[in-house]
């Protein structure tokens, strides 16, 4: 297993785009927070808490969400560019045991996503703190202010880095299944966009709170809620349970079509 | 010496015309299985996710009788218990106002001076009724107004002054034309005239009562000879919904208001020679009591609750639970996912297999291939969105009205235009696709930057992850501004309310909208072109 992991890590290592997508994951994440943060403006009526609803928290890791794409991708790319190239066959010429080589590759995948998910989620957290205090969003106006000192804030920073880091590995597990970059990207994106968008328009409120808990992106990134916990459909731990189930389904599947079919 | 003649092929040469590359791209399309299920995956997404939201989006009803039968008709128009009067052109309107009324038969005129218009808001921080604060809403109005007869939804015509807008001149719920600006109070009257000749009724307003200038005129075909005219007073709900960060709106202020006009040197002529007045609601006041008049001397004070106006599509309230267009393309993005992986893939799987050198040897012209391959997937593209939308939609819309739902009225043209403008959307994001994955090479690549561009801007919109203003400028100068050509519904200026992506409501004109998505389409395949030009396959 650890002569597979060095395997794979030289693989990821050693591939042209790897470093470029892990630096613009946390670049464009980090980029998105501080601009989203950087756009906040209380209404002309008041800063408080009742009058913008306002999540600093939320507010401050806005990124992630086009941060995911790219954190989905380098995932899609280091199981789908064997795909394309070929180069699975000699992988698994090598490490015959294909649960072993998978189990590698994903885990060195999942390595690399959460080092790029700390740099996001610290850059992010930075911007925020740099920037929403001055906007008003302080303790007095009755917010969260938005530090990791508080428990609430490190369960926000550190759910995200978990966020991002399953993000990784249903990417992964998809495009195993698939075996085909671009359809494994278009598979993912499309599982994490739909629920979303038909709960936000469909006008039946059960119905709709229903697909929100199922949506792994959206329930996913209740870890991020910091202001009216008590009204999300799940707990945000229940929320990021919700996104790990997907992972491991995805994973699950990803392993049972590596193992059942030809490479 | 003898010299060899060299050999010469008896057969003709082979054409390597455009049609002959059209040819060869078609062909490679259409053989390739995963292209084609990869297509119809898009179709089927497409219509299926908007019919899964046409059949399980809404709760449960027991009396449901939507249906649109015609002029003047007052129908239960969905299952939330509300329902809401069809106007003349058969959309959903609110009528509801406080009324000082005589039949009148015959042509006449009749006029008024408003020397006042004041009101009461729900106070900001109760949001509730019991708590108002002095204040207008920006639409309360109050003037003149001839109506068809008593019942919601009747024609009518009216001349008013509305608290921020100054006199308008109103009908049909949906017709409205600006008179003269300014607020009115007891230093600034408003004279207001409104004269039936026919079916054809005239607005008029004065600040003075001797010049008077015409607002609008308006054609209430089928008016009978005797309708009801007199005076109104209605006030919209105070509705200010904004939307923050993070998803969700939160409204402030919102609930019912009122308002209190008083009018005075009330005259009739021409034909109209007025008996004692009566007053009465047209509808019902949201909160029960509130409303009435008292006349003393020639001075009438009316107070009034309500609206008339359209309800336009989306509007939370009474008819919240209508179905739009809007809803049944939802699944339009879900399409696009996998039409736009498809499109991609036609490039970049040839640069994978190394197709594309077999392919510049057949067809050296690199720019030929380009824009053979741009047709294919322009073709297919359109195809693709074609079939989805109008499967969503012309289904969706029976299965809404089968289910005993209220679908939204929109004509045939509207419905075939936006129809059409799907697979038009579908067409440009195949192409920007096709030209992203000719720069890029790489198809995952491809598909991740084609998605951020059209599919991200539009779910930021629709999700509302972003606040309304953020993601509206993203559906302005991103390819997303496509999405542009799905917008059904007109916005009424004279209905306050969040005029939202996530309720059909687009920022850009859908001709706008395409063009942009065409421009960045256009630049997207000048720069491939340039550069299939410039690299090595």
């Amino acid at each position: 297993m650890s002569h597979a992991l060095h395997a794979e890590w030289t693989k990821l290592r050693t591939t042209a785009g790897t470093w470029w997508l892990l630096l613009a994951a946390a670049a464009l994440t980090i980029a998105v927070s501080a601009a989203a943060a950087g756009a906040f403006h209380c209404p002309p009526d008041g800063c408080t808490l009742r009058q913008t609803g306002a999540d600093p928290a939320k507010i401050g890791f806005t990124g992630v969400d086009l941060g995911q794409i790219v954190i989905a991708l380098l995932a899609v790319l280091a199981i789908g560019g064997e795909y394309g190239s070929g180069m699975i066959r000699l992988t698994l010429t090598a490490v015959p045991r294909r649960l072993t080589a998978f189990t590698a590759k994903a885990l060195v995948t999942a390595a690399a996503a959460l080092a790029a998910s700390v740099l996001a989620v610290a850059g992010s957290a930075l911007a925020g703190w740099l920037i929403l205090p001055a906007k008003g969003l302080i303790a007095a106006n009755g917010y969260l202010p938005l530090s990791l000192g508080n428990a609430a804030d490190l369960r926000a920073a550190g759910g995200t880095v978990l966020y991002l880091t399953l993000i990784a590995l249903l990417a992964f597990g998809v495009t195993t299944a698939v075996r085909d970059s671009a359809a494994g990207i278009g598979v993912v994106l499309g599982i994490l966009l739909l629920l979303p968008i038909i709960s936000a328009v469909i006008p039946d409120q059960a119905l709709s709170r229903h697909l929100e808990q199922l949506s792994p992106m959206t329930a996913g990134l209740y870890i991020q809620v910091t202001e009216g916990v008590r009204q999300l459909p799940l707990t945000p731990w229940q929320g990021l349970g919700v996104t790990a189930a997907w992972a491991a389904g995805a994973l699950i599947l990803g392993a049972t079509v590596l193992r059942l079919r030809d490479a | 010496m003898t010299t060899i003649a060299p050999y010469r092929s008896p057969a003709a040469p082979g054409k390597d015309g455009f049609t002959q590359a059209l040819r060869a791209e078609l062909t490679k399309f259409r053989t390739v299985r995963g292209w084609i299920i990869g297509a119809l995956v898009g179709v089927l997404a497409m219509a299926g996710v908007g019919l899964l939201a046409s059949a399980g989006g809404q709760s449960t009803c027991q009396s449901a009788s939507g249906n649109s039968n015609g002029q003047g008709s007052t129908s239960s128009g969905n299952c939330v218990g509300h329902s809401f009067a069809l106007g003349p052109d058969g959309g959903p309107v609110s009528d509801s106002f406080y009324f000082v009324r005589q039949p009148l038969a015959g042509d006449g005129s009749i006029t008024v001076r408003v020397t006042s218009l004041t009101g009461l808001l729900p106070s900001a921080n109760s949001g509730g009724q019991s708590d108002n604060v002095p204040g207008v809403e920006a639409w309360a109005k109050a003037g003149l107004i001839i109506k068809e007869n008593l019942s919601q939804g009747s024609a009518y015509a009216a001349i008013m002054v509305a608290a921020d807008h100054g006199a308008r001149m109103q009908w049909n719920y949906t017709g409205d034309t600006a008179g003269l600006p300014g607020t009115v109070g007891p230093a600034n009257p408003r004279w207001l005239r409104l004269t039936r000749s026919g079916d054809v009724i005239t607005g008029y307003d004065s600040a003075d009562g001797t010049t008077w200038s015409q607002v609008g005129t308006a054609t209430l075909a089928g008016l009978p000879s005797t309708a009801q005219v007199g005076l109104f007073a209605a006030s919209p709900d105070d509705d200010q919904t904004s939307q923050s960060f993070g998803g969700g709106t939160s409204t402030t202020g919102g609930g019912p208001t009122q308002d209190t006009a008083v009018f005075d040197r009330l005259s009739t002529s021409g034909g109209w020679r007025a008996g004692p007045w009566a007053g009465q609601y047209v509808g019902s006041p949201e909160i029960p009591g509130v409303g009435g008049y008292h006349q003393s001397g020639g001075q009438f004070t009316l107070t009034g609750q309500g609206d008339i106006a359209p309800i336009p599509a989306g509007h939370g309230g009474p008819a919240d639970a209508a179905a739009t267009v809007s809803d049944y393309l939802i699944g339009t993005f879900a399409g696009l996912l996998a039409i736009v992986v498809v499109a991609a893939l036609f490039v970049t799987a040839e640069y994978r297999r190394g197709l594309i050198r077999t392919t510049f040897a057949a067809t050296p012209s690199r720019g030929r291939v380009l824009a053979a391959k741009s047709v294919v997937v322009a073709v297919a593209g359109f195809i693709a969105g074609l079939l989805g939308a109008a499967i969503a939609v012309l289904p969706g819309e029976a299965i809404t009205r089968a289910r005993g739902y209220y679908a939204f009225p929109v004509s045939a043209a509207t419905e075939a235009r936006v129809i059409v403008g799907t697979a038009i959307l579908a067409a440009f994001a195949s192409v920007l696709a096709l030209a992203i994955g000719t720069i890029v090479r790489r198809s995952a690549a491809t598909v991740a930057t084609v998605i951020v561009v059209i599919v991200l801007p539009y779910f930021f919109a629709e999700a509302s992850v972003l606040p309304l203003s953020a993601g509206n400028w993203l559906l302005r100068i991103m390819p997303a501004a496509g999405f542009a050509l799905q917008q059904v519904y007109p916005e009424y200026h004279q209905v306050t309310m969040l005029y939202a992506p996530f309720s059909g409501y687009f920022p850009l004109a859908p001709w706008a909208g395409l063009a942009v998505l065409a421009a960045w389409t256009a630049a997207a395949l000048a720069l491939a072109a340039y550069l299939l030009r410039r690299r090595d396959a």
